[in-house]
């Protein structure tokens, strides 16, 4: 399993690559994993403003229903269109073509605070 | 050991549609001896095109067939794990079936229906007992729509008092209707964390004065009692908000705690799990809700009351929540839980949840080991094993297959979601040691496949008439209509 080095991560086992104010989010290949063949996912419209640790959305996949939270405070600006009729790229892709929501940023420095692949890799390594 | 399952032949079956030959029908009429008349145009419909045309006996063997694909109670051991599938004792059948019972219309005046009435006052009366709230309503049609009503008489309670709360607490070991409950009822969930059991301090940490109310699960869904329940509920109430508890594991505590007593404000029962009543497609399913003396005034109506002399519907309550059902709710489900409780007594209520306890436990005891135990505290009436030591790449879902093959109805599996891999045993107190030991044995034999033959595992069921679906192109690709010639 891969966790880039350049992207931040969550202890909700997601995955934040930020560019200026604009941060894509995700979730990670070992939550993929874990959830296994994903069939739905549900994703706010654009426009909607986050907080912090809100469920922005939903993933089902053949074992569980899992809420997605906002990992940072910002207005979502674009959503992945493709992921309505092809949930399984997430699956295949999680960090490319399975990307979920781009959010723009209330404060761009909170996501300094959020774990590096290092430490994410040693929260999954606690946890599996 | 002696396998339950076997392979033997079983009947294929085509849909009504296909079976359907046009003009063939499963009745006659005499000879017409008056004179035709037309009926108005207004009043027929359009010929309805490829409705299917049977014989009586086409139907008959067309149902009969299809139960023979079937797997309930009746047929085998059904350990699914948060929905007590214990045995339907057959003299609640009997009682559903008492003229008077099953053929009284909804709408018979009372001073006629005095039979039914009574017996859903005593209902209610019983649970109320069972359960220790003030109390209860049975109008709901199932667990769902009784944790909505229990939701509902909470929210009306905060707007009484001009509150505008707007938070839920759930844990992590609760129900996953319990989430889908407080967002339907308008409120915001904040999950929270559980060790295993749910701490006053994890509880203290987001109680604050926008939260209103907690939803527990006691035992909660990894079969674990919530020993600091009193002291959490103590602190809600402290803190302005209502503790509403998931009776869906009540067979394990019946006549020995009761929610009322532990400071819970609102239950809904699963009339359909603890009180032995049909469940899934066997259904239709009953959740009636207790609620404590102070949230009476706004639980769904009419119920029934007895003036010491008559039974009689109540009036309307100015600050009910209003109907959750059209008439009463599920009446001949009541008259079986009824029916069930009486025959039990109070003593044999108490038994049968000491039995389930006791049943569970057998089966921890002997499967410990060999399955992934996570949590190891005292459980009560069910327990949950994790797919980690599994050798062969084997996961919780081939474990699932594979009981199909030995003629076992798979537990729950994947959930509760604090377990990686969980597969949620709950045999419930009807079943005899040889069949726990049959099951357990199946188990261990499984984990043996394993670590021996995991090819049989991936490709499990092989026994079956139908061999494993794919679940993952059914869930992406839904085909939910049949179309001629397709």
């Amino acid at each position: 399993m891969e966790f880039p080095e350049e992207f931040k991560y969550t202890e909700e086992h997601e995955w934040i690559m930020v560019e200026k104010d604009l941060a894509t989010i995700g979730i990670t290949d070992f939550a993929q994993d874990a959830l296994g063949d994903v069939v739905f996912v549900e994703l706010p419209e654009v426009g909607t403003v986050l907080e912090v640790g809100k469920p922005f959305g939903v993933v089902e996949s053949v074992k569980a229903v899992s809420d997605i939270y906002a990992p940072i405070a910002g207005t979502v600006e674009e959503i992945n269109e493709d992921l309505v009729e092809t949930p399984e790229i997430i699956n295949t892709s999680p960090y490319e073509d399975g990307w979920m929501i781009k959010i723009r940023m209330t404060d761009a420095s909170a996501a300094d605070a959020l774990m590096s692949s290092e430490d994410y890799q040693a929260l999954i390594a606690e946890e599996s | 050991m002696t396998i339950v399952g076997t392979s033997g032949l079983i009947l294929n079956e085509k849909l009504l549609f296909e079976h359907s030959d046009p003009g063939r029908k499963g009745y006659s009429l005499p000879k017409l001896d008056v004179p035709a008349a037309e009926l108005p145009a207004e009043l027929c419909r359009e010929e309805i095109s490829g409705f299917p045309e049977l014989s009586e006996v086409d139907v008959v063997r067309h149902f009969t067939r299809l139960s023979t694909w079937n797997y309930g109670v009746d047929s085998g051991f059904y350990p699914l794990g948060s929905c007590t599938m214990k045995y339907n004792p057959k003299v609640n059948e009997v009682a559903a079936r008492i003229p008077g019972l099953a053929f009284i219309h909804p709408s018979t005046p009372s001073h006629l229906a005095q039979g039914s009435l009574e017996l859903m006052y005593r209902l209610q009366v019983a649970l109320a007992e069972i359960s220790g709230f003030a109390k209860v309503t049975l109008q709901p049609a199932a667990g769902a729509q009784g944790e909505l009503a229990g939701m509902l008489v909470i929210r009306a309670w905060h707007e009484a008092r001009g509150s505008k709360r707007t938070k839920v607490l759930i844990p992590d070991t609760a129900h996953g209707t319990n989430p889908a409950t407080a967002s339907l009822t308008g409120y915001d969930v904040v999950p929270i964390a559980s060790d295993g059991i749910l701490t006053l301090e994890e509880v203290e940490a987001h109680m604050n004065d926008d939260v209103a109310a907690l939803m527990v699960t006691n035992p909660n869904t990894l079969g674990l009692f919530e020993t600091n329940i009193e002291a959490i509920c103590k602190l809600v109430h402290e803190r302005g908000g209502m503790v509403y508890c998931d009776g869906a594991n009540l067979n394990a505590l019946m006549g020995i705690a009761r929610p009322g007593d532990m400071g819970i404000d609102v239950m809904h029962f699963n009339l359909h799990k603890t009180f032995s009543t049909p469940h899934g497609g066997g259904g239709p399913g009953s959740g009636p809700v207790g609620v404590t003396e102070e949230l009476t005034p706004y639980l769904p109506g009419p119920g029934v009351e007895y003036d010491g002399e008559n039974y009689c519907i109540e009036a309307t309550r100015a600050d009910s929540i209003g109907r959750m059902m059209a008439f009463h709710g599920n009446v001949g489900i009541m008259v079986r839980a009824y029916a069930y409780i009486r025959s039990m007594g109070g003593d044999g209520l108490k038994h049968a949840s000491e039995m389930a306890v006791l049943n569970a436990n057998y089966v921890r005891a002997r499967l410990e080991g060999v399955y992934d135990l996570p949590f190891t505290s005292r459980s009560l009436h069910e327990v949950v094993f994790s797919d980690k030591d599994l050798e062969g790449d084997c996961h919780t879902l081939d474990v699932a297959k594979r009981l199909i093959d030995y003629g076992y109805h798979p537990p729950t599996i994947y959930f509760p979601l604090v377990v990686k891999g969980a597969i949620m045993i709950e045999p419930t107190e009807t079943e005899s040691q040889e069949v726990l030991d049959e099951f357990c044995d199946a188990m261990i034999a499984i984990a043996g496949e394993a670590r021996d033959n995991p090819a049989l595992l991936h490709q499990a069921p092989v026994r079956s008439r139908i061999r494993r679906l794919d679940e993952t192109t059914a869930a992406r690709k839904p085909k939910l209509k049949w179309e001629k010639g397709a």
